[in-house]
């Protein structure tokens, strides 16, 4: 007997398909085309004189001995490059009250943060630029700095800008009111000071530009490795007075992103400017040690929390605190308040209590930059809550999946505003938590974790939900006055061989951009998905867009190819209908042949129509102009945000001899709505874990009291490596987005948002017989024999 | 500065004749001594499949065949590899060496941003040439080299696992012993 007939059994249905990425095959084979490959006639080299002082005054820049190096062209400093390039500010008007200094690809008098670039050099090799450096003397005068975060809130501490009154950049205070009342009448309280260390992307590519400015025909082209395009074009655009027209961004093959390639960075501003300076191409691709003190670092956040529940273990109410410490300056041009932004208002979001306050600080200090970083606030605000209702669990005897089960909001009780102000459209809490429960064989865990600690073999079992950001609108970051699209464009083409071309504004980092568009367009058409060729990341080329991040690529990416795909349906099936005399309704399209509608029956190849309607133009009826290439732009409406859920397990045993954590298998139940690619979605919740994993273990860019980066190379900062992770098993809910016709939600931070949760529950969880508790990440074996007072 | 330190940059650029055989072909560079393998590849050579992810030998993005073994191609000077036979990504690739690894990584999508695929395929190459038929541990132990930030590493540890399996069953088929 044959199994059911889906939808996925259709001709030509893609969308609910795990097929492979066309592109990446090329990869595989050593074909990629990443910027840091790319060598252009006539192109020199970069490198950058770093400051070796977190906070120091520039008396002054001798270059002599540099700039007579054969094989030297240019060497700049900050006025150099103040001349050509206007400073920007990384404040958004949707922050009130936020301040930032405004910054200079290169400093001109001053130096905030050890690292920090302050000379360029342009030369034949990049081994001669860096020879070049070593012949400049820079005398500085070595001025106070502030590294942690306590000293910068002191009253009376250096100021990381001279100019204001305190090291604050921005305050938020949340309050929906009744929480003095609800902790009052609470039967329980719990609470924690809770750390996260500070970490960063480290994709395995470092930054990689390429700008090669043309005074012949005043254009700037930029191969770029980065997410945004189109919000680089605007920049170098204003910034350098080029007009927009004239300023070609390319980001072809980039190695690995995760938001940290979206930022203004200096050297890659300084880059642009030298190659207008110098009229040729200039090359800067950071080394590893360059990346660590250059990139942008994430998180590094200390939060207070309590939670009030009563005698039934209801939650009641939530009162948190957020300080983050975001370096000398706020990043350009998507701030470095957004992670705290997301912090306060994501805590408890999973759950259906009224009263919750909340106040977010943010801080100055002499360190390189904090920014958006996968995930952006929801590892902090998953790890607090849960941390917290775990510790409620343990208070009230409960199990953790019990006390989950009865605060979740209900599946059936949506939509539904969160008490920070977010609302949600519908999510799938109970569903998730029930299958997160038989796919953990939980109980069984549970027996063999009994049995096996009265052997003396201590596991943990952590689980944690979380809900997710994804779909921004421009209530992100268009209301703040930040010139960042949160709609796409999709210009898709019947070519004259009747094969399909979509140009896309959503970019390609590996996560299957490509891949997912052409299903959709193809699923739509209905052609073969390899009769789709996407192109994807070039302004000159594809429409101007939001491009990718914050999950918005399937989202909004996904429902623009699939109105342009369906537009350019209709088109052609007014041309069949001319050909062939009947009514376009009675048509339709299936494997690139125009069929009978109710019979399926063949009736001309697509690429017939395309033939005649590029060729023979002169045979269709007089008046007819064949519209076979359609321009369709999406931008999101109704929820400013589409909210995902789901809920991550994991198992690991804790050696409370040596304080290492071994981890057994991870699990993930997930809702992002409509799936495209199952495969790529999986895998996209794999990597994502793994990154939350290296958070919870290993990562932390660790900082003298002299503000000097001391585990800057990658065999000093730990990352998560294959034989240190577990198996992650995954299932699936769909609750489709009823907002677009695809129902597609992003999938991409899911795995990272809760995965550091699940291990600090599960580390907690595996010491509770000792009474030992860790509140901050990333647990190291010397967290642990500290709290088990071993060390 | 002292007049030593002013004097190393032209030093460093003085070459020396580097002769090979990359990918089955000889070839003769000029490299100077200061210069990495990796660079020497990937510059003088063109051959961009061979990545520099850390160049001091942690991340396994630069990993090529040197004389049949695995070597980081970051950690040598490439007059050092003077006389030996180099095998790159693309060299593997083209002689069809690696290609059910190849296959089997697409068919499993072992790879998203692809920066490190070529290490990774360098390694997978080198553990089955070495141990037929790997547990899940002994290949998560041979990619111990090998950073990925993007997959989390299971789909990669699947697709050897398979490959393993795959090659074992062939070999058996052809009266060869697994």
């Amino acid at each position: 007997m044959s199994a059911p007939l889906t939808s996925l059994d259709r001709p030509n249905s893609y969308i609910g398909r795990s097929v492979p990425r066309p592109n990446a095959k090329r990869l595989l084979a050593g074909r990629g085309r990443y910027v840091s490959d790319l060598r252009l006639p006539r192109m020199l080299h970069a490198a950058f004189l770093r400051s070796p002082h977190p906070h120091a005054k520039i008396v002054s820049i001798d270059c002599e001995q540099a700039r007579a190096l054969e094989g030297v062209h240019f060497v700049a400093t900050g006025e150099d490059l103040a001349k050509i390039c206007t400073p920007w500010t990384g404040t958004l008007d949707h922050f009130k009250g936020m301040t930032s200094e405004p910054q200079l690809p290169l400093p001109l008098d001053r130096v905030a943060w050890a690292g920090q670039a302050v000379v360029a050099v342009v030369a034949e090799s990049r081994a001669i630029a860096e020879d070049a450096l070593e012949l400049i003397v820079v005398d500085y005068k070595e001025l106070p700095s502030v590294i942690d975060l306590d000293t910068a809130r002191q009253s009376g501490a250096p100021l990381v800008n001279p100019g204001s009154a305190s090291n604050v950049c921005f305050r938020s205070q949340l309050d929906s009111g009744g929480v003095d009342d609800a902790f009052a009448t609470a039967t329980h309280i719990v609470e924690g000071e809770f750390s996260f260390g500070r970490h960063t992307a480290v994709t395995l590519e470092p930054r990689a530009i390429v700008a090669d400015y043309d005074h012949s025909a005043g254009m700037l082209t930029v191969h770029h490795a980065t997410q945004t395009p189109y919000q680089f074009q605007d920049l170098y655009s204003r910034h350098y007075g080029i007009p927009e027209a004239r300023v070609r961004v390319i980001a072809t093959d980039i190695g690995g992103s995760f938001g940290m390639k979206l930022h203004v960075y200096h050297e890659d501003m300084a880059v642009v400017g030298l190659s207008i300076l110098l009229g040729r191409p200039v090359k800067y691709v950071a080394d590893r040690t360059e990346s660590f003190v250059s990139d942008i670092h994430a998180r590094d956040h200390r939060v207070r929390a309590r939670m009030a529940l009563n005698a039934d273990g209801e939650i009641l109410a939530m009162d948190v605190q957020d300080l983050t410490a975001i370096g000398a300056f706020s990043t350009y041009p998507r701030t470095s308040v957004v992670e705290g932004n997301q912090v306060i208002r994501l805590i408890g979001a999973p759950y259906g209590f009224k009263s919750y306050r909340a106040a977010l600080e943010v801080i100055f200090q002499h360190k390189v930059q904090t920014s958006q970083y996968r995930a952006v606030g929801h590892p902090i605000a998953c790890a607090v809550t849960e941390r917290l209702v775990d510790m409620a669990a343990a208070r009230l005897g409960l199990d953790p999946f019990a006390i989950r089960d009865k605060n979740v909001i209900a599946d059936d009780a949506y939509p539904r505003t969160s008490p920070t102000g977010y609302r949600f459209e519908a999510l799938s809490h109970q569903a998730c938590l029930q299958r997160l429960h038989a796919m953990m064989d939980y109980d069984a865990l549970r027996t063999e974790q009994a049995e096996l600690r009265t052997r003396g073999i201590y596991r943990g079992i952590g689980i944690a939900t979380f809900v997710e950001i994804t779909n921004p609108s421009p209530a992100f970051y268009g209301v703040g006055g930040a010139r960042i699209s949160s709609q796409d464009g999709a210009t898709v083409s019947l070519t004259p061989s009747g094969e399909v071309r979509c140009l896309i504004s959503v970019t390609e980092q590996g996560q299957g951009t490509e891949a997912i568009i052409s299903q959709i367009v193809a699923d739509q058409l209905g052609v073969v998905q390899d009769q789709v060729k996407v192109i994807t990341g070039d302004t000159e080329v594809t429409p101007h867009g939001g491009a990718t991040w914050a999950c918005r690529g399937a989202g909004i990416g996904g429902e623009t190819a699939l109105q342009a795909a369906r537009a350019l349906k209709r088109n052609i099936l007014e041309i069949a209908a001319l050909i062939l005399q009947e009514q376009p309704s009675a048509l339709d399209i299936i494997d690139g042949q125009v069929v009978d509608a109710s019979t399926a029956t063949p009736r001309l190849p697509i690429a017939e129509i395309a033939r005649i309607a590029y060729f023979r133009s002169d045979t269709l009826p007089p008046g007819t102009q064949a519209q076979l290439t359609v321009s369709h732009h999406f931008a999101p409406q109704g929820y400013p945000f589409a909210f995902t859920n789901g809920i991550q397990g994991c198992s690991l045993e804790v050696d409370v001899e040596t304080g290492f954590i071994k981890l057994l298998k991870h699990f993930v139940v997930e809702d992002c709505g409509r799936i495209i690619n199952p495969m790529l979605v999986d895998e996209q919740l794999r990597g994502g874990v793994v990154q939350g994993l290296g958070a919870a273990l290993f990562e932390e860019c660790r900082y003298s009291d002299t503000g000097q980066l001391i585990n800057g190379s990658l065999a000093d900062y730990l990352v998560p490596m294959a034989m240190e992770m577990p198996d992650i098993m995954i299932a699936h809910v769909e609750t489709p987005t009823k907002d677009t016709a695809l129902g597609a939600k992003g999938c991409g931070e899911a795995g990272t948002a809760a995965a550091s949760a699940c291990v600090l529950n599960a580390v907690n969880d595996a010491l509770a017989p000792f009474g030992a508790s860790i509140n901050s990440i990333p647990i190291t074996p010397t967290t642990v024999l500290k709290a088990l007072k071993r060390f | 500065m002292s007049e030593r330190d002013a004097y190393v940059p032209d030093e460093a650029e003085e070459t020396v004749r580097v002769r090979f055989v990359v990918n089955g072909r000889k070839v003769a560079c000029d490299a100077s001594p200061r210069e990495t393998l990796v660079d020497c590849l990937r510059t003088t050579l063109e051959l961009t499949g061979t990545h520099a992810g850390c160049e001091m030998g942690a991340c396994g993005a630069c990993l090529v065949q040197l004389d049949g073994r695995a070597v980081h191609s970051c950690l040598m000077f490439a007059v050092q590899a003077d006389g030996a036979a180099i095998d790159t990504i693309e060299g593997l690739s083209e002689s069809g060496a690696i290609s059910d690894l190849q296959a089997e990584f697409h068919r499993r999508n072992a790879l998203q941003c692809g920066f490190c695929t070529p290490g990774m395929l360098v390694s997978a190459h080198e553990l089955l040439s070495q141990t037929a038929r790997p547990t899940r541990d002994e290949i998560r132990d041979a990619l111990s080299g090998n950073y990925c930030r993007c997959t989390g590493y299971e789909a990669i540890v699947d697709a050897i696992e398979a490959v393993a399996k795959a090659r074992a069953s062939a070999s058996c088929e052809d009266g060869g012993v697994a």
